[in-house]
């Protein structure tokens, strides 16, 4: 556990600074084509019970079998998140009563999940680096979906997601920020889209996370805390944090004792609100269930799932710094999403690194961000980006007309190369051509000439000039040497 | 000619076979007996035209010479059983009018061997009894009566309707499940054979679940001969129960006449119970003579932890079936009884669908897993099952092949008898036979002799896991000596 207090983190309440503490459970959906202990298939947004084998639907007599796929994905993740895999793991069975819950109750792991401690490595905004604890890893069923709103008297249910595969993930009582508990679960869900374990979609219900929140004075023991449960954006996760947080140290500051409870956050009000105390929560009665053995598995197969796993961003950042001198800042840009990753690692195969790198987060991020795009349907292709660094490189545009061309690329799509062909946007670098433009601007403005004779600087008017004339197909740099011999500077 | 009925198992196949007879006539005799025999309520859910059909598919079958292990054999089906587009129930209102889409694996394998499906037969509701008293279609009648008594008398259960129809040859065979006791009880107060197999020898898949660690399915026949052909279609691996073993199904039949000279018995010393009637001790006696006889030697052993087994066996079951039975919640399927609201529903539901041994085992089963007892009982009786289990192994690492016990404590009892004050006293008659359940060991119930009063007794032969052939040839040793025992008919 990270137990150093770090002040700056501490919230400041009317007697003092507060230290927060969370821990999360996150809920991430196994990618995988059929369900946890049946064969129907997990495809998302379905017709209404499409998807319910018999098992999924409890008729009597109906036993579970184990996905093999999925508990290798589990395998997977847990190795991704440097976490012991337990060989022996146990399925049991969380007892309660719900209309979406066809058995009557969830197989889950409880006593022996099937990955144990790990540690994720989370960078935080300001540069900061802290390691958080994984507690477990475990596999469960999702639950139906039940709706209440069709119907004046009448519930619906809809069994698509029952017993569709679910890990939920653990972490240790070790983040201490609204904003170290958001970059946890961004850099949880980037580990997650690297394994392709889990789509990682927070909209569609793929990732969902219930989050403890408590506050204590440093140094002292834990405080009681307050789940705020079914969290599915990480913004909201950093509000309700913060609102939940602030709550409790006014509560403790008045006097008052929090009470342990589940509460849920409402994103219209900004604030959590309570759900059911601890009274009133379930005795779920786990026992082991007895329709499944015990799940094994052997190390040789732990190791093989191993080895083939892919690089995760961690170790892609490093490498990036070490093998391709990237900053840690834009290395650290380049890997949070794995598209963004691979769509770098193709541009700038073969190329320019600090060029591609800049191009990737500058120009196609800063466009994708503004239009709220994902780099996975980024208009302009990997390919296409690559023939314009390549156009750069070879200076047959300047950068000026990248950005053009750039603009063309995106709107109209194209061979980069042909573009330039077909709309004359090459680069002149032809001498005479532009002494002769020189020469015109030169001869047109003597005053200017007398000027840049005192003050050098102002050759960049000239170069302006020149440029314009040119239409921007002048070598910026052809232009500036043949200024600066007219000029005689 | 001897009757259609009165045939066993294996004389029907062969003379099928033999084309003497067809499987239509036999369905036929079957079902005409079943007709007359309706006073023993021993069939919820008579399948006559079914019957016809699947016979003389049979016919057809064995005039091509295509006939399967079973074919043209007509069987009855305990209502614990899936059966496609045949009623399914578990003998409780919570299921009344249910049709599965589906058959289990168990009586699709009887009907891939050219079985014949009678009808489904009663049992004690979700199996849960030891007299087929607490089935919502009410009692079962046994066959069998007093000397010059007319005491209506208990089949045993769970699995009653099946040992009341194979003992008044209402089939030549029936299917049975048995979690602790529910098949070799029934046998035993009924004259017949009955074998619960090792756990995970038949694929538990369709069968309506009591308790998941314990249930097992296992046959009903006249003779020993005719369990071991049974067992055989029913046994399995099965890749849709993980639990089931994938274990090839030996030829059971060729072990039945085998010689069991130099096989140890095992006589557990702690099966001498104080107070257990004469007759009882007299017979396992006798049966212990009989082996001996036959070649066999008989070692005095001790299971030390089997008193501990009936109480441990009653948190274990009711725990499992407390979940087990949590999916009849009025939503998807069986009985719905209104309320406000979705609490109330369930609540309705469930006391309206479920009788009162059922309500009580899972009331038992909630609390020996509620948070604060589960360590007190729940864990500890699996501790205890451990303990039990490896009394049986040890026994078995010393060179015993079986052990003989008797298979119940009594005779059959009058219907309304016993447990109406108190429920510990039904829970008695399955003392011998709970430990095998907990241990996961095969048991074979086989008919050993008469009480005073003409009832017939049983003894039990356990065995070594996946050892179900030693135990149809030590039954067999004893079916030759004590014969068969049928009832006279009254019905």
């Amino acid at each position: 556990m990270n137990e150093q207090t770090r002040p700056s983190k501490l919230i400041q309440g009317a007697t003092g600074g507060w230290q927060v503490v969370i821990g999360m459970e996150v809920h991430a959906q196994v990618a995988s084509q059929s369900k946890l202990f049946s064969g129907a298939s997990t495809e998302f947004g379905a017709a209404p019970n499409s998807h319910v084998s018999l098992v999924d639907a409890a008729m009597p007599g109906m036993l579970p079998v184990i996905n093999e796929e999925c508990v290798r994905q589990a395998v997977r993740t847990g190795l991704g998140l440097n976490a012991r895999i337990n060989l022996r793991s146990v399925f049991d069975r969380k007892n309660y009563f719900y209309p979406d819950l066809p058995q009557g109750y969830q197989i889950s792991q409880y006593k022996q999940p099937v990955v144990g401690e790990g540690v994720v490595t989370v960078d935080l905004p300001d540069g900061e680096v802290v390691d958080i604890g994984i507690e477990r890893l475990h596999l469960e069923q999702d639950a139906g979906k039940s709706v209440h709103d069709r119907h004046p008297t009448l519930s619906y249910v809809d069994l698509n997601r029952s017993g569709v595969a679910l890990m939920e993930i653990v972490s240790k009582p070790d983040l201490r920020s609204s904003d170290e508990a958001m970059a946890f679960v961004a850099k949880l869900r980037s580990i997650l889209r690297y394994l392709g374990t889990c789509d990682g979609d927070m909209e569609k219900g793929s990732l969902r996370a219930d989050v403890n929140v408590s506050v204590r004075r440093p140094g002292d023991e834990l405080g009681t805390r307050c789940e705020i449960k079914n969290m599915n954006s990480i913004r909201f996760i950093g509000q309700a944090i913060e609102y939940e947080a602030r709550r409790q140290i006014e509560i403790i500051e008045d006097g008052g004792a929090i009470d342990q409870e589940t509460r849920l956050f409402d994103p219209g009000k900004g604030e959590t609100r309570s759900m059911r105390s601890k009274e009133e929560a379930h005795d779920y009665r786990y026992f082991p269930d007895p329709d499944l053995l015990p799940l094994e598995l052997t190390q040789s197969a732990v190791d093989e799932l191993k080895a083939a796993l892919p690089e995760l961003p961690d170790d892609k950042k490093v490498r990036f710094v070490r093998d391709l001198a990237l900053s840690s800042y834009d290395a650290g840009q380049l890997v949070a999403e794995r598209d963004t990753a691979l769509y770098f690692e193709a541009v700038a195969k073969g190329r320019d690194v600090k060029l591609a790198a800049n191009w990737v987060i500058n120009e196609l991020g800063g466009r994708l961000n503004k239009e709220g795009r994902d780099i996975a349907v980024s208009p302009v292709t990997a390919d296409q980006l690559g023939g314009l660094i390549d156009l750069i490189s070879d200076k047959t545009i300047s950068g000026k007309i990248a950005k053009d061309l750039f603009e063309i690329l995106w709107t109209e799509g194209g061979d980069p190369r042909a573009l330039v062909e077909a709309r004359g946007m090459r680069q002149v670098t032809d001498l005479g051509a532009i002494e002769a433009v020189v020469d015109d601007v030169i001869a047109k403005n003597p005053d200017k000439v007398a000027d840049a004779k005192t003050n050098p600087k102002a050759i960049g008017w000239f170069v302006g000039q020149v440029m314009k004339s040119s239409g921007g197909k002048a070598s910026p740099q052809v232009v500036n040497d043949i200024l600066k011999s007219k000029l005689g500077l | 000619m001897t009757e259609l009925t009165e045939l066993t198992l294996a004389e029907a196949r062969d003379r099928l076979r033999a084309k003497d007879i067809s499987a239509v006539e036999l369905a036929q005799a079957h079902g005409a007996a079943m007709e007359k025999a309706r006073a023993l309520n021993a069939y919820v859910l008579e399948t006559p035209e079914r019957a016809i059909e699947m016979a003389k598919t049979s016919d057809a079958r064995i005039a091509k010479g295509e006939a399967g292990p079973l074919e043209g054999i007509p069987l009855a089906v305990k209502d614990l059983f899936a059966t496609k587009g045949v009623r399914t129930t578990a003998c409780s209102h919570i299921l009344d009018n249910f049709v599965p889409t589906y058959e289990s694996t168990v009586t699709s394998q009887l009907w891939r061997d050219g079985a014949v499906l009678l009808g489904k037969t009663n049992n004690d509701e979700f199996a849960m009894g030891s007299s087929n008293e607490t089935s919502f279609f009410g009692p079962v009648i046994s066959p069998w009566r007093r000397d010059g008594a007319n005491t209506e008398l208990v089949p045993g259960g769970s699995s009653g309707g099946s040992a009341a129809a194979v003992a008044a040859q209402l089939c030549l065979g029936a299917t049975g499940t048995d979690t602790g006791g529910s098949i070799r009880q029934p046998a035993a107060f009924t004259g017949t054979v009955g074998i619960k197999p090792t756990y995970g020898r038949c694929s538990r898949w369709g069968i309506v679940a009591f308790a998941s660690s314990l249930d097992q399915a296992g046959p009903f026949t006249k003779t020993v001969r005719d369990a071991a052909i049974m067992l055989r279609s029913m046994a399995g691996p099965d890749a849709k129960d993980t639990t089931c073993a994938d274990l090839p199904v030996p030829d059971y039949e060729a072990a039945v006449g085998k010689s069991v000279k130099g096989l140890r018995i095992g006589i557990p010393k702690e099966y001498r119970l104080d107070g257990m009637p004469a007759e009882i001790e007299k017979i396992w006696q006798q049966g212990c003579e009989w082996l001996k006889s036959a070649g066999a030697e008989l070692v005095d052993v001790s299971l030390p932890h089997t008193k501990y087994a009936l109480p441990a066996y009653y948190i274990v079951a009711p725990a499992e079936a407390s979940s087990n039975l949590a999916r009849y919640d009025g939503v998807r399927y069986g009985l719905r009884a209104p309320g406000r609201d979705i609490t109330e529903m369930y609540e309705n539901t469930r006391s309206e669908g479920f009788g009162a041994e059922v309500r009580r085992r899972v009331m038992i089963g909630t609390y020996v897993l509620s948070a604060g007892y589960y360590d007190a009982y729940y864990l500890r009786a699996q501790k205890v099952r451990t303990l039990i289990k490896r009394d049986f192994e040890a026994c078995f690492e010393q060179g015993v092949h079986a052990m003989l016990t008797p298979a119940t404590p009594s005779a059959a009892f009058g219907i309304g008898e016993k447990g109406g004050a108190d429920p510990v006293e039904m829970y008695l008659n399955d003392v011998f036979t709970v430990t095998v359940n907990m241990a996961g060991l095969p048991g074979l119930a086989v008919p050993a002799g008469r009480d005073g009063q003409g009832l017939p007794l049983g003894l039990q032969l356990i065995g070594r896991p996946f050892d179900e052939e030693t135990l149809f040839s030590l039954g067999a040793v004893v079916e030759r000596e004590a014969g068969r025992f049928t009832p006279k008919v009254w019905w």
